[in-house]
């Protein structure tokens, strides 16, 4: 299998939600691509636009209400642009995607088995007998040690861990070649956590499919992802490999957020927290550096008009060039790494 | 001194079945908790996914059935009569929900689901009750401009957001934070957990603190109970738990966290699959015949750990 294959490639993607007569862009240009075999880490803020991204992608999102304009390519079709009929192929089949909110991407009146069995049903050819036993094989995958009762609940039976490891076991049912894990984890102990993680990169192994992993949990970036995304208010502001990314942060936002880590051997000290808050939708600046205002100590003039991405180092990219610099509050002025 | 004591707190939920859906089994969700809480301090919950964690907050509550047990508030048996309208038990405990999602009601906008415990319990005018809602918003962290909106308009983070600032809207007593800040991005759970600890030291307030994230746990909790399959395999101080880990299971938790520094995450991850395999080994020795966890055995004054009649001393 070729490694460095594409597999998918986002091309300036604007996604937009209606407000009264307007449209606010909740992904507000996102360039950026994924490879065969690959585990792409996008973290960020909350609000910054990471599960509007991965809707997007499976085209999941109210019609009426939302606007997508770019380009999202997968084998070479647009699927910002496919029609909901041919999407419902591709969802599942060809992407897999994992909910950040379970209860709610489960459905409340059918049982645990039936919603895994129904996506293989629609999917594959297997008959009733196979299916059924892939359901019990899917469970204990994703670390259910009852299966066989597990499969007979209902949603609200199951604690939140286990209906998040069962919205796993449905997205990656069919061996996608895209799965999109927006928060799996979250829900999990860091046994099952560590649990599920091996069984992502085991199915990678096997499939070879690429893996867009949303996640806060900078540990989980650290122990799993190849390359990482760093988002701030509807832009990708930082993008390294994640060597480069914990090595040699660079951007204000990004070495804020390393900053706000509670340390295993801090227990006493206040967090370090960003200043102000995030903008709403509505309220979201639109020219000029998004995250000026979080950082009032550095000067307007430091800031780029309108901040592009540049390459610093081969496979790392920033957006503008104040970083060179920037320096937390607490520091003396100057460059300060 | 507690002010509150949980005594051997079982909770079985009912599987129901069949063509005449009768009860047809029943899930141990929580076997014999037994906890309390001194003003002030915070207490950690964790373990593994779906061994009684959030049964056991939503019980102390009074959302779920207890099955047998009693918990006991300021004296007062309050095991049966929990949810009564209007008693100081019901406004003094409060509960941050691990489902943001599904605890907010949809069809009601921000301001009137932050004001429903305010006008259960406090007596304000317009006024007040608009001031602090504002306040309450600024707490946490969010534009007035939310007060208007319904739940379905925000980020996970957001909702999680405002679950909180309808817990502490009535200064409680304890709050049982289940997951508080999982949904959160670092900055935000930093200023959450900042609050939390402000609020903690202002008002004199308790937690009980659910969650997996052991960082998290380690930087709010000053005791830490571990439980599995519900009932607790450990409970100590935070010392006793991170430096001096006992159990197995606890041994096993703690070398799953996950580091933040990807060098070196090859070797990690053989460490953390030799300590899988010794614990598939050994943890039979851990648990009874049956697979229950054994009685806590008092190791210190703060140190608890499960293991059976005939050990002794340390395992
Ligand atoms: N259906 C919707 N209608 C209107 N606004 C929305 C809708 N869904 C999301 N938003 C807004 O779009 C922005 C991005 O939301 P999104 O859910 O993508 O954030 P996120 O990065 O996934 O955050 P979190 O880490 O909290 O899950 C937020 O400001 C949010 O309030
Ligand atoms: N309403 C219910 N009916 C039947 N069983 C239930 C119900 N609610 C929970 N359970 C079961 O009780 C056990 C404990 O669930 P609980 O939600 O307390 O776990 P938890 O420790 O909070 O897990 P998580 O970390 O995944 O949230 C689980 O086995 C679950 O399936
Ligand atoms: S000017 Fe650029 S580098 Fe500086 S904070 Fe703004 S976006 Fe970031
Ligand atoms: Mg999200
Ligand atoms: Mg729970």
């Amino acid at each position: 299998m070729n490694s460095t294959e594409q597999l998918l490639s986002i091309n300036n993607l604007h996604t937009g939600f209606r407000i009264k007569d307007t449209y606010f862009d909740a992904v507000d240009g996102v360039s950026i691509s994924l490879k065969r075999n690959e585990i792409l880490a996008i973290v960020g803020e909350s609000g910054c636009g990471k599960s509007t991204l991965a809707t997007s992608i499976i085209g999941l999102h109210d019609h009426n209400k939302t606007r997508v304009e770019g380009e999202i390519i997968y084998k070479g079709i647009n699927l910002a642009k496919l029609d909901e009929e041919k999407f419902n192929k591709v969802r599942g089949e060809e992407i897999g995607m994992i909910f950040q909110d379970p209860l709610s991407a489960l459905n409340p009146l059918m049982r645990i088995g039936h919603q895994i069995e129904e996506g293989l049903a629609f999917h594959t050819k297997m008959t009733k007998e196979q299916r059924d036993k892939r359901v019990l094989e899917l469970l204990t995958q994703v670390g259910i040690s009852n299966p066989a009762r597990i499969a007979k609940q209902f949603p609200h039976q199951l604690s939140g861990g286990m209906r998040q490891r069962v919205i796993i076991a449905i997205a990656i049912s069919c061996k996608p070649n895209i799965i999109i894990a927006d928060e799996p984890t979250t829900a999990l102990d860091v046994t099952i956590q560590a649990q599920i993680l091996d069984l992502l990169k085991d199915l990678q192994a096997e499939t070879g499919a690429g893996i867009v992993l949303i996640t806060h949990d900078l540990g989980v970036v650290a122990e799993v992802a190849d390359r990482v995304a760093v988002m701030y208010a509807g832009q990708i502001i930082e993008e390294a490999t994640v060597e480069g990314l914990f090595t040699n942060p660079l951007h204000p936002y990004t070495r804020s957020l390393f900053n706000s880590i509670p340390q295993m051997n801090s227990e006493n000290e206040k967090l370090q927290v960003i200043q102000g808050i995030v903008p709403s939708l509505i309220n979201l600046p639109r020219t000029g550096c998004r995250f000026s205002t979080r950082i009032p100590w550095i000067s307007e003039g430091m800031h780029e008009e309108n901040p592009t991405m540049h390459e610093v180092s081969p496979g790392h990219l920033v957006r503008c060039t104040c970083w060179q610099h920037f320096h937390f509050e607490s520091e003396e002025g100057g460059i300060t790494r | 001194m507690s002010f509150m004591q949980i005594n051997d707190l079982k909770v079985y939920y009912p599987i129901r079945g069949g063509f005449f859906n009768t009860v047809v089994d029943q899930v141990t969700a929580v076997d014999g908790v037994t906890l309390e809480f001194e003003k002030g301090k915070a207490y950690g919950l964790v373990g593994e996914s779906g061994c009684g964690k959030s049964t056991t907050g939503k019980s102390i509550i009074g959302l779920e059935k207890i099955t047998s047990g009693s918990i006991i508030y300021e004296g007062q048996n309050v095991t049966h009569n929990r949810r009564g309208r209007g008693s100081s038990y019901n406004r003094d405990i409060q509960m941050i929900f691990q489902d943001a999602n599904s605890s907010l009601n949809p069809r009601k906008r921000v301001q009137d689901i932050i004001a429903e415990p305010i006008r259960n319990f406090l007596k304000l005018s317009p006024d007040e009750e608009k001031r602090k809602i504002n306040e309450l918003l600024a707490i946490v962290g969010m534009n007035e401009d939310a007060k208007l909106k319904y739940p379905h308009e925000f980020s996970g983070g957001q909702k999680q957001r405002i679950g909180i600032a309808r817990a502490i809207a009535c200064n409680p007593k304890l709050i049982i934070a289940d997951e508080p800040v999982s949904a959160l991005d670092l900055s935000v759970q930093a200023q959450v957990l900042n609050f939390m600890k402000d609020i903690q030291q202002e008002f004199g307030l308790s937690y009980l603190f659910i969650s997996h994230d052991l960082g998290v746990v380690k930087h709010m909790c000053d005791h830490i109970s571990i439980m599995y399959k519900g009932r607790f395999v450990e409970s100590g101080s935070r010392k006793d738990i991170y430096t001096n880990p006992q159990h197995i299971y606890t041994k096993r938790l703690l070398s799953a966290i996950p580091d933040v520094n990807p060098i070196g995450r090859e070797e990690r991850k053989k460490e953390r699959i030799e300590v899988e395999a010794n614990y598939a080994a050994n943890h039979k020795n851990y648990y009874d015949e049956t697979g229950k966890v054994y009685d806590l055995k008092k190791l210190s004054t703060t140190h608890f750990v499960a293991m059976s009649a005939h050990e002794k001393g340390g395992i």
